[in-house]
């Protein structure tokens, strides 16, 4: 590795992200911090608002500014810092080098142009690709995702695929220019289980393809059982447990997280079971949090929960939980 | 496509038929006498040869059809021979009209240029005000332009012509003495200082038209880019690294226009049929004023005429607006 080179493809660092609507500020992102190795899978977990999907349009500033505001921090992607850059070198990044899928394919592409208008597009725009050039790449790539009888199917408009073809489409889009990483939001939830599952084989057999790294946000954790090499579990904004995969499974460390887990239903044991839920909301942050964000919710909180927000500690190799509970002596942590 | 359009074209011979039946029937049992514009001193026997002579005695299925066989077959070979100067138009009995004793046909081909003119510049001059005003509007929603804009537009929407007319009479024409107040119709565009002329008296009332032409579309503009802008598209189309130019005027306004366009095709028939009111505040001698002094003088041939040519219009321009509908929409296909 040369000198001056980091070992992460992205490296984020305390980043802030603060919407000023009338009814005063919502501070969405607070201090987010994460890395990711070249060819790594991160899964981003949480329930609905707690800021898995703000943060990622965040640093590749997708969000609408105003209201959306970068407040801090910095988003360290091939030796520039993303939260700085001029508007203009930021769109030559989006969809060149950062490619993104989302989750409803059913509205995600534009109605009125053919799906290889709307595949060749990032192509010659970022690749100065010729109309017949990209045309062939175009066709290439739906065959990279799986859709058969391509080169006819390019002149089809989107209405004229089902929902899991036309995620494929979104696909192929996303990796149209050969990213270095990819941001998907949540790709899977509006399909149907089979769909699903078949989107899941694809991108795995895509990055062993094209190796690219990948962030996958979603909500359902057998996804990210199956699919992730580390996940980051967020709440209130800020990432309060991050580990590899099987570490997170076997051994959470934050009340939320094994609150989520406890969530999953399961297929054998007791039918009158009912499905366990958290109760409560996850929180709108007002300001930025002086205390823990998820204390209200949780059971194990104590008295200085409410006066600090916890900092990240280690709690393994590779493993770290924002809470002041140590779950492995029963007690509060001494720090 | 062809074959809806054929489908629909067929659909509208019965639809107009019962439509000129309906115009001629309400026009008819309306209380008015042929022979009331003459002068009192004629005798009430002459006036009954006269009612005799333009056949209002008969009975009124007669009439209907005899009326019906002239506007439909005679009056369209005369139409036809007077564009191509080929001999086809037959001999025998016109639609007359009754305060001018001339065909029908030659009093609204006389009145078609001057009405097309000064209404059709001002729709066209009020469909490129409004286009730009509504796409910058809801692009950048509830800025001042916006708010000013809207307003205005509302301003524009909600005072009647008949108001706007005569207040810019009161300005430009009295108080400033920019304008001349009538449009003479009798002016002949020769050289560079009579063009100048005819700019001169043909800018208030395409003025006064176009800002109310501009008010209406504008809102739906506004509101159609406002719908898309929102759209999860238009952020697969800034991921794709687009420049806002090409997301708004090519991802958004491609959109946007589906039902604009469809409500400016469907306003057409309103060019044709001129302003009433407002040729009547300048003085153009068009077609709306045609018709209003045709209804004044109980001139019953010439409203039926310039009704059904209405009718005729309307009924194609919806065709046209559908058809287009089809055409822009990928997703409506009527085979």
């Amino acid at each position: 590795m040369p000198d001056g080179a980091t070992p992460f493809v992205l490296d984020v660092k305390d980043l802030k992200t603060v919407f000023r609507t009338r009814g005063g500020e919502v501070h969405a992102v607070n201090d987010v911090s994460f890395t990711l190795k070249p060819g790594e899978l991160l899964g981003v977990v949480g329930e609905s608002g707690s800021g898995k999907s703000v943060t990622m349009m965040s640093l590749i500033r997708l969000l609408p500014m105003p209201p959306a505001e970068i407040r801090g921090g910095s988003v360290m992607f091939e030796g520039q810092d993303l939260a700085h850059v001029p508007e203009e070198t930021m769109r030559a990044i989006r969809g060149a080098r950062i490619g993104m899928v989302f989750q409803d394919p059913m509205t995600s592409l534009n109605p009125v142009f053919t799906v290889g208008f709307q595949i060749m597009e990032p192509l010659r725009k970022h690749m100065g690709l010729s109309k017949s050039k990209a045309a062939n790449r175009a066709v290439e790539l739906m065959e990279l995702v799986g859709i058969n009888d391509a080169r006819r199917r390019l002149g089809d408009y989107p209405h004229q695929f089902s929902g899991g073809m036309r995620q494929r489409v979104m696909i192929a889009i996303a990796l149209a220019c050969d990213p270095k990483v990819l941001i998907a939001d949540e790709p899977t939830t509006a399909l149907d289980v089979t769909i699903q599952a078949q989107i899941l084989e694809l991108i795995k057999d895509l990055r062993q393809k094209l190796g690219m790294a990948i962030v996958w946000i979603t909500h359902d954790l057998g996804v990210i059982a199956g699919i992730a090499d580390r996940v980051m579990v967020m709440y209130g904004g800020q990432v309060v447990e991050q580990a590899p995969v099987r570490e997170l499974f076997a051994n959470p460390q934050h009340p939320y997280t094994r609150m989520l887990l406890e969530t999953v239903p399961h297929i054998r044991g007791e039918r009158s079971e009912k499905l366990r839920v958290i109760q409560g909301q996850p929180p709108m942050m007002g300001k930025a949090p002086d205390s823990c964000p998820f204390r209200v919710r949780c059971p194990h909180a104590f008295d200085r929960c409410a006066e600090q927000n916890p900092p990240r500690f280690d709690v393994g190799p590779s493993h770290d939980a924002a809470c002041f509970w140590d779950f492995k002596t029963g007690a509060p942590r001494h720090v | 496509m062809l074959t809806y359009t054929i489908r629909r074209l067929i659909l509208a011979i019965p639809t107009l038929l019962f439509i000129s039946f309906i115009i001629f029937l309400i026009v008819k049992l309306s209380p008015s006498d042929p022979t009331a514009g003459l002068p009192l001193t004629i005798p009430p026997e002459v006036r009954e040869q006269i009612r005799q002579s333009l056949g209002v005695n008969d009975p009124i299925l007669i009439q209907y059809f005899k009326w019906l066989k002239l506007m439909l077959w005679d009056e369209p070979l005369h139409l036809l021979e007077g564009w191509t100067g080929l001999n086809v138009a037959p001999d025998g009995a016109r639609i007359i009209s009754y305060q001018t004793r001339s065909p029908v046909m030659e009093l609204i081909m006389q009145r078609m240029p001057q009405t097309l003119w000064v209404v059709g510049t001002s729709y066209i001059v009020g469909i490129l005000i409004a286009l730009p005003l509504g796409i910058i509007s809801a692009y950048k929603q509830y800025s001042i332009f916006d708010q000013v804009g809207t307003f205005v537009s509302m301003v524009g929407f909600s005072v009647p012509t008949f108001f706007t007319g005569v207040l810019f009479i009161v300005i430009f024409a009295v108080n400033l003495g920019w304008f001349p107040s009538v449009y003479n119709t009798t002016h002949v565009v020769t050289d560079w200082p009579s063009f100048v002329v005819q700019v001169k008296q043909i800018i208030m009332p395409v003025m006064v038209l176009g800002l109310y032409n501009a008010s209406q579309i504008s809102r739906y503009m506004r509101a159609s880019m406002l719908d898309n802008l929102n759209q999860d598209y238009v952020r697969t189309a800034r991921a794709k690294g687009l420049n806002e130019k090409v997301v708004v005027l090519v991802h958004v306004l491609r959109n946007s226009m589906i039902p604009v366009v469809t409500v400016i095709a469907l306003n057409i028939p309103a060019v044709f049929g001129g302003a009433i009111i407002t040729e009547q505040v300048f003085k153009v001698n068009g077609i709306g004023q045609l018709l209003i002094i045709a209804i004044q003088g109980g001139d019953v041939p010439v409203v039926q005429t310039v009704s059904f040519i209405f009718a005729v219009l309307i009924v194609l321009f919806n065709l046209l607006a559908d058809v287009l509908y089809g055409v822009l929409d990928p997703r409506i296909r009527y085979d």
